[in-house]
């Protein structure tokens, strides 16, 4: 069998065991188990592809399997990796199986919490491994969906609020994707013959002109809405304030990864010719999303209003150096996907534990927590170093690539823009450095706060799974690089020959 | 009348059957034992549903009044599927003791009504189309009315019919005109001898306008919410699916063969009555709070989404309306199949009274959930595949505009949707509606609904079997 299927029957396999437990033991205990085959699953997926590279193979796509849908209609469900999208799997198991630890004691409806936490995984595992665009669509949906309920019924604050917010726009941006999909659609054959939805068939064929440039728009706005683009960003820092612990972990972490990811693979590798276009537009439009999301992150006093906004900055981050469009930029936008998914999940999974002990976020109503909580407080004083960018972990690699790559063009306009992108790196430090004094040093402002207790088992597991992928990413970059690099090419070439 | 005759007319004339042994069966059962019926109507509707899907002739019947074709008699099967569906959702509410005298009553109009339908459908002129219309229309009347102790009931009936009658007048009035200028009432003469003079193109406005009354199409909706909601449950589950349905698709079929050389003009019609329809069906569906009001919005909206389907005026334009009217009919009468259940035992209505309900009533609240996901379009589950190919059907003909009008109002319709979902999963209730336990035939028609809704969509045989007796103009 092929291994790709594991991700789409292990967690519907998981689900069925759960539905067969009787209290929420059994059930965390069956989602623990899922989680952690799909991870060991990607793991021996990384070294599958590798085996295949090492032996020769230099197919763009790797395992591809290709089963006829609707055969008048000439959908597939067509399946198959790159390095990138392997990286982006590996991302997506280590995040899921870390948020099922975070919400190791959830107890109102748990067997119903963690059903829709894997269907959202599943739709995430199945986007990233999809290259027919009508299976990524319903991927797409499948993954939005779930989330209205798990803030809604799980969350804290405005939870009703924030749930319909989010939904209501991530469904908005797939309204405008779901026209660039047509539009790609009735396009793909425009010399006769069979209309495809097939990706790589597609990237062979240019599209005419006039349809890239009214349905590159689309598309890429539509992507760019689930990766934050300014100024479709709003629903992020509602949603990721409201929504439980793990969910603003897959969230933050792998949801908005498809955003970025959706950009590049449909939009810019099958319409090159507007990217070039109208890039600039965009380009203008990210560099708002970077600084904008670091100076929010300043004036926020709640944590994860704090952490969202600086998700809205480090995703059009993202989005920033794939429209730089060369090699070092592009491979440091995968990089940063992925340092920031780690790291944000971390962050989130942080203040969840925080949040469970001091029942507050505010950072002027907590202080000195490194006193109670030394292993938490040391993991938070990691992460934060992490996403300013510190040698050593992945947050500077990302960055350090994006702009480099950035400034290779040598022309005015993307120069001021880098530039100015950079500044979010001092902001970025401000706030972060801002966060950690108060919260963990200094005085201890609340009594009741001395009687708290340091991270449980459950917690520990979860926290060093995602630094143990940090620091692995920031002192071997060039694994991961390499696993990019090689699947960059494709792209790049279709984007070089405009 | 010879085998092969009865071959071609066999739903018909079956259903006649069907309809005089429930009657014959009610002079036989003693007066205090009248719930038997139930199950005697009920297996022979069943076996008549079964004979339906047997492989048998087609052709054309009296000179070219009665035609069938393999995708006549398709959807004739899934308009009994659904019938069946709503027969089981009715058991229990015809058990009760106030309708002990009604029972036999209930199944001879609305059997009646089909009968009508079955002949419109396979109409090949308009005066078999007429009078298959007319047919359908009356015996619903009668069933919009069929609670008469309740005035709203009654006044639906009224409704209904005063409605009813104007729409045909407007309808007949059309086709009279198309009679004056073509000579002739048969759709393919009509279709020859078709030239867009000024006085054809007002029969066929009036033509448009009395079908749009009939599918409910914005501005001519205005009797749907009222009717609906004064109706008894089942019979507005059978208004909102088989009923529109059915019109839909002779709408669909005459615009095909006999408008075919107007397609242009009949395209900026259409185009603009979609976006009405869609647009003001989900405005109007966000202020309800009773759930009959709410789905009869909400099928309003449905019906300007099926339009774009007919806009593609292909092969796939049919299918994919073929194709969502069953997936439709399995979503929609999911949804109604739950308000049944809940209004039959508590006669509860309103949304507010979902409160908190997925703590008590668990499977129920998840069909809901399902069955309204359907309708908003959302994967994995058949709504989702039905408005998708809906979508590709008009983005094929180059209408991208309206398909981002439509995807955005699906996304509006899903904040409906999930106002539903809400009340019943996250809002909190401290007297929920209490637990119960739904009867057999309930419980049988939900799972098949939900067999459906999860089973279609995946099952491309059956998109590909439409297709393949689908045409284009």
């Amino acid at each position: 069998m092929n291994i790709l299927a594991l991700f789409i029957i292990i967690p519907i396999l998981t689900i069925i065991g759960i539905l067969c437990t009787k209290d929420h033991v059994g059930t965390r205990l069956v989602s623990a188990i899922g989680m952690g085959l799909q991870l060991i699953t990607s793991i021996v997926l990384i070294f599958m592809f590798y085996a295949e590279r090492n032996a020769g193979n230099h197919a763009d796509m790797l395992f591809m399997v290709d089963y006829m849908w609707f055969q008048s209609l000439n959908i597939h469900y067509l399946v198959g990796v790159d390095g990138i999208s392997v990286a982006m799997i590996a991302l997506t198991s280590v995040v899921s199986f870390a948020g099922v630890f975070a919400s190791w004691e959830v107890k109102d409806l748990p067997r119903e919490f963690f059903i829709s936490l894997i269907v959202l995984a599943t739709g995430v595992f199945g986007f990233f491994i999809s290259l027919d665009l009508f299976t990524m669509f319903l991927f797409y949906e499948v993954a939005v969906i779930p989330m209205y309920l798990l803030i809604g019924l799980w969350g804290s604050g405005p939870k009703e609020y924030s749930a319909m917010k989010l939904t209501l726009m991530l469904m908005g941006g797939s309204a405008l994707l779901l026209v660039g999909l047509f539009g790609i659609y009735f396009n793909s054959a425009p010399n006769g013959g069979q209309l495809t939805f097939n990706i790589m068939e597609i990237s062979k064929i240019t599209i005419p002109m006039e349809a890239q440039r009214f349905f590159f728009p689309f598309t890429f706005i539509g992507f760019g809405i689930l990766g934050a683009l300014f100024p479709f960003h709003t629903w992020s820092p509602d949603g990721h304030a409201s929504a439980p612990t793990a969910v603003s972990m897959l969230h933050a972490g792998v949801l908005m990864k498809l955003g970025g990811y959706g950009c590049f693979r449909v939009a810019m590798f099958l319409m090159p010719g507007a990217a070039h276009e109208l890039a600039w537009i965009f380009i203008i439009l990210t560099a708002i999303s970077v600084v904008y999301g670091a100076f929010g992150a300043i004036w926020q006093k709640d944590l994860k209003y704090i952490n969202a906004y600086s998700s809205v900055s480090h995703c059009g981050l993202v989005l920033f150096a794939l429209l730089m469009m060369n090699e070092t930029a592009m491979d440091g936008a995968i990089i940063q996907m992925i340092s920031h998914g780690l790291m944000t999940a971390l962050f989130f999974a942080l203040i969840g534990m925080i949040y469970g002990r001091t029942h507050t976020r505010m950072i002027n109503e907590m202080g000195g927590l490194m006193k109670v909580m030394p292993f938490l407080a040391v993991c938070y004083v990691i992460a934060g170093l992490a996403s300013l960018g510190l040698p050593g972990l992945s947050g500077f690699v990302a960055e350090m690539t994006i702009f480099v790559g950035a400034f290779q063009h040598p022309d005015t306009f993307h120069r001021v823009v880098t530039i100015l992108a950079c500044s979010s790196i001092v902001v970025t430090a401000v706030y972060i450095l801002r966060v950690v004094g108060v919260l963990l040093f200094g005085p201890i402002r609340n009594e009741e706060f001395n009687s708290l207790t340091d991270a449980k088992w459950f917690e520990k597991v979860s926290t060093i799974t995602l630094i143990a992928s940090v620091a692995f990413i920031g002192i071997v970059p060039i694994w991961l690089s390499d696993l990019i690099r090689m699947s960059l090419k494709p792209i790049l070439d279709q984007l070089s020959s405009f | 009348m010879n085998l092969d005759q009865f071959l071609i007319m066999r739903h018909e004339l079956l259903l006649i059957g069907v309809v005089l042994l429930v009657l014959i069966a009610e002079l036989f059962i003693k007066s205090d034992k009248k719930h038997h019926v139930i199950p005697i109507a009920l297996i022979l509707f069943l076996l008549y549903t079964i004979v339906g899907f047997l492989p048998a002739k087609t052709g054309v019947l009296f000179g070219g009044m009665y035609q069938t074709s393999e995708l006549v008699i398709l959807f004739k099967n899934i308009l009994n599927v659904a019938v069946f569906i709503i027969l089981l959702q009715s058991a229990s509410w015809l058990r009760k003791d106030i309708n002990h005298e009604r029972i036999s009553e209930f199944y001879i109009i609305l059997l009646s009504s089909l009968i009508g339908m079955n002949f419109m459908i396979s109409a090949g002129d308009f005066l078999m189309f007429y009078l298959g219309l007319e047919t359908a229309t009356i015996p619903l009347t009668a069933l919009a009315a069929f609670d008469k102790y309740k005035n709203k009931s009654a006044e639906a009936g009224i409704k209904f019919i005063l409605s009813s009658a104007l729409s045909s007048g407007i309808l007949l009035f059309g086709l009279s005109i198309l009679y004056g200028t073509t000579g002739s009432i048969y759709f393919t003469e009509v279709a020859e001898k078709l030239v867009a003079s000024p006085l054809l193109v007002l029969g066929f406005i009036f033509f448009v306008s009395g079908m749009s009354f009939k599918i409910s199409l914005v501005p001519f909706h205005f009797w749907t919410a009222d009717v609906y909601e004064g109706a008894p449950v089942n019979v507005t589950s059978f208004l909102s699916v088989v009923s529109k349905g059915a019109a839909a698709f002779i709408f669909m079929v005459i615009l095909f063969t006999v408008f075919k050389s107007l397609s242009n003009m009949w395209g900026d019609v259409l185009y603009l009555l979609s976006i009405l329809t869609m647009t003001i069906g989900n405005l109007f569906a966000m202020r309800q709070k009773n759930m009959k009001r709410f789905l009869a919005f909400s099928s309003i909206a449905q019906a300007g989404f099926i339009l774009l389907g007919i806009m593609g005026a292909s092969e796939l334009g049919m299918t994919s309306v073929v194709y969502f009217v069953l997936v439709y009919v399995f979503s929609n009468l999911a949804a109604f199949g739950v308000v049944s259940v809940i209004s039959d035992k508590t006669g509860l209505e309103s949304m507010d009274d979902y409160n908190g309900m997925y703590r008590t009533n668990p499977k129920l609240s998840l069909i809901m959930m399902l069955a309204l996901f359907s309708l908003a379009g959302i994967p994995p589950v058949a709504g989702f595949f039905g408005k998708f190919f809906l979508f590709t059907s008009a983005a094929s003909k180059g209408y991208y505009w309206l398909v981002l009008i439509a995807v955005l109002n699906a996304t509006v319709s899903l904040y409906y949707y999930l106002l539903v979902v809400k009340a019943m999963f996250i809002n909190k209730n401290d007297a929920p509606i209490a637990k119960f336990k739904s009867t057999f035939t309930d419980r049988l028609a939900l799972i098949i609904c939900v067999a459906g809704i999860f089973a279609i969509g995946f099952a491309s045989p059956i998109y590909e079997l439409i297709r393949k007796l689908s045409f284009g103009l």
